[in-house]
């Protein structure tokens, strides 16, 4: 994941506590920064220790996430998503 | 924008909102004690935040309806409570009886 610059939110559901907003599955932007590993919220909401994972910052635009529903394209929108969230923008 | 099978009621990032109407409001006692026991429950390690949105989310989208901000979070703390073992229900029913019968206002309850 390191040199990942720019990536795509996974598309997937499970059921359960997800800090991933489902309005960002699917879409891609880009890393604008390496936050650091912290505990996984999606044990830590269940009583667990979270493992360690990297946070980072994703830079999304507007068009990219409303499409022509969008009132101004070009401004962007941040999101801190956890790593397993992440895959490399260009996979099938 | 795509309509993902499986998105929970509380995700809900994209959707019409309506217009938002503001309104003053000023904290209750018992909200900001509900705020206060909540910091001290999480600084003791007791749960985390996690802990009390899951909660909530758990609660389904009635719950938005038909309670007030605090309520979902004083429902979420005791929630979390008892999953962490630091009262059984049995407890919590004893304690709430000796106090409510200790009187109805603030004053009274404050004394034991």
């Amino acid at each position: 994941m390191t040199d990942l610059q720019h990536v795509r939110i996974k598309q997937m559901m499970p059921p359960g506590h997800i800090r991933t907003p489902a309005y960002l599955r699917g879409k891609t932007g880009w890393i604008e920064r390496k936050l650091g590993p912290f505990g996984n919220p999606e044990q830590q909401a269940y009583g667990l220790k979270g493992d360690p994972l990297v946070l980072y910052r994703v830079r999304f635009t507007m068009a990219e996430i409303w499409g022509d529903t969008a009132e101004r394209p070009e401004d962007t929108l941040d999101a801190e998503i956890f790593e397993h969230w992440l895959e490399p923008a260009n996979a099938p | 924008m795509a309509d993902f099978d499986g998105k929970r009621w509380h995700d809900m990032g994209g959707a019409e909102a309506g217009p938002v109407v503001p309104a003053e409001h000023d904290f209750a006692l018992w909200e900001k004690r509900v705020d206060a026991l909540m910091v001290l429950c999480s600084t003791k390690g007791l749960f985390t935040v996690d802990g009390l949105r899951r909660a909530i989310e758990d609660m389904g989208p009635d719950v938005f309806e038909n309670t007030i901000y605090y309520d979902r979070w004083i429902a979420a703390v005791n929630q979390n409570l008892i999953e962490a073992g630091t009262y059984t229900l049995g407890e919590l029913g004893a304690k709430m009886d000796e106090i409510a019968k200790r009187g109805d206002t603030y004053g009274e309850a404050a004394h034991d």
